[in-house]
């Protein structure tokens, strides 16, 4: 504004907390997240945008369910496992949360060792991360495979309403392309943090920067998400 | 208005953070082509917005052939006639109106205004101009597919988009405009991340939030709706494809078509329209702020004033994003909803005309008193101004249920959303367009071609849809091929319609002057200098004309200033560039 003699950069003496350190960031000068680099900001605001797919994708199955005129399927009969005798409901899906919640700590382990520059460690501990991802791709594969040779399908199911598969195999594909786009990237993050390549200022393929150990955090910022995004599938579509 | 004195206690300091490392191109396709440029991307999307744009002109003419001349062209019979209408609306909301003012506008003058060197993540940036030229190809593919491109209305709602019924619905019209919005969609968010971020975190020194130009402003708060809002349309894009390609029941239910029961059952078709319309709802501000932003910034470079009321302008952009969130279901209020959510959406929709007429009220202030030239831009701008207001009222009848119901799908709402996000947005483009031309090719457009362009464009605007009003108070509905003989619209509605036509016909001839100005001044047009409008925002204090590589010299440009230091009294110009520096501001006019 003209009548405020103002030019806060960040030598300036600045409130530290609370609201005014808010007020304060938001009206300075070049950034309005001080001290947050592009790629996060970039990777917190598409996550904004992908929980609002997210969102739609689950209130749009609450939708469905409930205009559905058939009975929905019971979710603890139908995803229950039969091992050793015993009948287990939500067994395979107890694993599956258990293993993609696992796999947000060993990122959050990553993430500090690559801060620590401890390469070993922070590629290690991503390409775990990746295998717990990808034992979770796995498991779901095995579960659809299930389900399908049960003869579920998009279109009908043998238990009741047909929205049961469509919005399953939808919204399930959908969390399980997230989680093997993230497994990808962990991927190739991993082999970028092993070769050294945020030490030496190796530059990237396509896009000339040099990358920094901060790409670490941000595919970690995306792993969280989709571990986070996986809790709300597992309470609204099989606890309900 | 005081000056930021960069004394010992605040010195503006060097341009050392932020170290961009700069694509260079190493070639003329790199340059041209596969660019990671902001402002040659800008351009492509302008361009490629402005062709596909052209195809809906013609889609426009023709449905006007067949309102004016019913029975008279053969061609057009009522299939095709749904189709046209369908491709015309979608390609105007999101193909040109949306594609033109966040990739073109927003690509070339964000980084510009801002005092960027480009966008944050220029690669991400090209693949977005890439990913919509594909968007834009499927849809154009959809044309020549069997079955000819979808006819279910712009809003495609089910179930008759995917029957047999409705042209495209079963072939594989339907499929094509599914799969080319979800690719607009997925392109979009790639640039919009870049909009987003570049105008949070990559401004120049002494660029604060509040010293930015509206229009970026408008831009900035456009995209966030933009990705918030696109996920809703995407999400029903790909329910909608599963119900037409593996028979899923989403939007379905149960159906008996030509005496057959069909497979579906239990879906929800008002499901699609609230998803729908989450979307369509703030598309119609993502389409509105931009013009807002662009048209301050135009009236105040062209009045010699600074705006009035600066921060109520940001807030009113910020608040109208915000609320257009909460208003989507006043489209649906014959939907059959429950009659206490039409009593919730009346009252947010009417609470949205406060920060609108803050807006109008305010861009009126900033003429009070002005300098104003009537150049080809401020033409525009304020034939936006009062088509706005126009479109703005008709919007308050439409907005109450009680009116709304009997209006409802007649030519009045297509009046209504013709002037307010029609025409209005279309006269900031042309606005824009002529403002900006001269920084992105360092030529003047013809200006007599353009007051032409103008005159009748306006007046012709409002020759064709001021009567459209009148015709939907008689009851005239909308998307009728052709209503034949009725009890209730007489019979000099005929002549009303034929005269509208022709003016139609008039109006988007007139488009190829423009056209033909675009292209003729490239090489013609008189040398505009780097700064013709004596404007004081970034974009015009580039080193070259137009910008080079990387846009500034060695360093960014130091901001001291907001964007509208019009007439500061005891300055030596009429205008202070928002980046010169206070003691030659105020000094003796030796910086002239």
């Amino acid at each position: 504004m003209p009548d405020t003699p103002l030019i806060r950069t960040q030598d300036a003496a600045t409130p530290t907390s609370g609201w005014h350190s808010l007020v304060s960031d938001w009206s300075s000068d070049r950034h309005a997240f001080k001290d947050v680099s592009w790629g996060k900001a970039m990777m917190w605001i598409f996550l904004l945008s992908d929980t609002f797919i997210f969102g739609c994708f689950l209130l749009s199955y609450m939708t469905v369910r409930m205009s559905t005129t058939t009975p929905w399927p019971n979710p603890s009969e139908v995803f229950a496992l039969e091992i050793a005798g015993t009948n287990m409901p939500l067994i395979l899906i107890a694993i599956m949360t258990f293993v993609l919640i696992t796999s947000s700590g060993t990122m959050a382990m990553a993430v500090n060792a690559g801060y620590r520059r401890n390469r070993r460690a922070a590629a290690l501990l991503m390409l775990v991360t990746a295998l717990f991802g990808a034992a979770f791709v796995g498991m779901q594969a095995f579960e659809w495979s299930k389900l399908i040779h049960e003869g579920v399908r998009p279109w009908e199911n043998p238990w009741g309403a047909a929205q049961f598969g469509s919005t399953f195999f939808m919204i399930t594909g959908f969390h399980g392309t997230h989680v093997t786009i993230g497994v990808i990237f962990l991927l190739i993050v991993a082999r970028k943090v092993w070769r050294g390549d945020f030490d030496s200022g190796r530059k990237g393929f396509f896009t000339s920067r040099k990358g920094r150990y901060e790409i670490v955090e941000i595919t970690g910022l995306y792993w969280h998400f989709v571990d986070l995004v996986w809790v709300f599938i597992f309470a609204f579509f099989y606890l309900w | 208005m005081s000056e930021i004195v960069p004394g010992a206690d605040h010195p503006i300091p060097h341009d050392h953070a932020d170290d961009v490392e700069l694509y260079h191109p190493h070639s003329w396709i790199t340059k041209y082509v596969f660019s990671q440029d902001a402002k040659v991307i800008g351009i492509q999307y302008s361009l490629t917005a402005m062709a596909i744009g052209l195809v809906a002109l013609v889609l426009s003419w023709l449905m006007r052939l067949q309102l004016g001349f019913p029975s008279t062209f053969s061609f057009i019979d009522p299939p095709s006639y749904y189709q046209f209408i369908t491709m015309h609306g979608m390609i105007m909301v999101v193909y040109l109106l949306t594609a033109l003012f966040l990739g073109g506008f927003g690509n070339y003058l964000i980084p510009l205004m801002v005092g960027a060197r480009d966008m944050v993540f220029p690669y991400a940036n090209m693949l977005s101009y890439w990913i919509y030229l594909l968007a834009v190809l499927v849809l154009v593919a959809s044309f020549f597919a069997p079955g000819g491109p979808t006819g279910a209305g712009w809003t495609l709602y089910p179930p008759q988009a995917i029957l047999s019924g409705t042209p495209g619905g079963q072939g594989w019209g339907i499929i094509l405009m599914l799969v080319s919005l979800a690719l607009f969609i997925i392109g979009f968010t790639m640039g919009g991340l870049n909009y987003v971020v570049t105008v949070l975190q990559a401004r120049t020194r002494g660029m604060t939030l509040m010293r930015m130009p509206l229009t970026v402003w408008g831009i900035f708060t456009a995209t966030v709706m933009a990705l918030l809002a696109f996920p809703a349309l995407f999400v029903g894009a790909v329910m909608m494809l599963f119900d037409r390609l593996l028979g899923t029941s989403f939007f379905m239910p149960a159906l008996v078509e030509m005496g057959q029961q069909l497979r579906y059952g239990g879906g929800s078709p008002i499901l699609f329209q609230h998803l729908f319309w989450f979307f369509g709802h703030p598309e119609v501000y993502i389409v509105a702020l931009p013009a807002f932003g662009i048209v301050s910034d135009l009236i105040s470079t062209h009045a010699r004033r600074n705006i009035f009321g600066y921060r109520m302008m940001v807030w009113a952009i910020v608040g109208i994003g915000a609320l257009s969130f909460i208003v989507w279901a006043h489209h649906m209020y014959v939907s059959g909803m429950h009659p206490w959510f039409g009593f919730f959406f009346a009252t947010t929709t009417l609470i949205i005309a406060v920060p609108t007429a803050i807006k109008v009220y305010n861009w009126l202030l900033t003429l009070w008193r002005g300098d104003i030239h009537l150049t080809v831009p401020m033409l525009f701008t304020l034939a936006f101004i009062v088509t706005f207001l126009n479109g703005g009222l008709t919007g308050l009848f439409l907005g109450n249920v009680v009116v709304d119901v009997p209006l409802s799908d007649t030519m009045f709402v297509v009046a209504h959303f013709h002037m307010v996000m029609g025409v209005a947005p279309i006269m900031v483009i042309f606005g824009g367009i002529y403002h900006w031309y001269p920084k992105v090719t360092g030529r003047m457009m013809n200006d007599a071609m353009g007051k032409i362009h103008f005159w009748v464009t306006f007046l012709g605007a409002y020759l064709i849809f001021f009567p459209m009003h009148y015709l939907g108070l008689l009851g005239v509905p909308r998307r009728y091929h052709e209503i034949g003989p009725t009890s209730f619209v007489p019979d000099s509605a005929e002549t009303l319609n034929a005269f509208i036509s022709v003016v139609a016909l008039v109006v988007g001839a007139a488009q190829m002057l423009f056209l033909f100005n675009l292209a003729w001044s490239l090489r013609r047009g008189r040398e505009a200098g780097p700064n013709p409008w004596n404007a004081t925002t970034l974009e015009w204090q580039t080193p070259q004309t137009p910008p080079g590589h990387g846009n500034w010299g060695k360093e960014t440009p130091p901001v001291y200033r907001w964007a509208y230091a019009y007439g500061v009294p005891g300055a030596a110009r009429d205008f202070i560039p928002q980046n010169e520096p206070p003691a030659t501001a105020a000094g003796d006019g030796g910086s002239g």
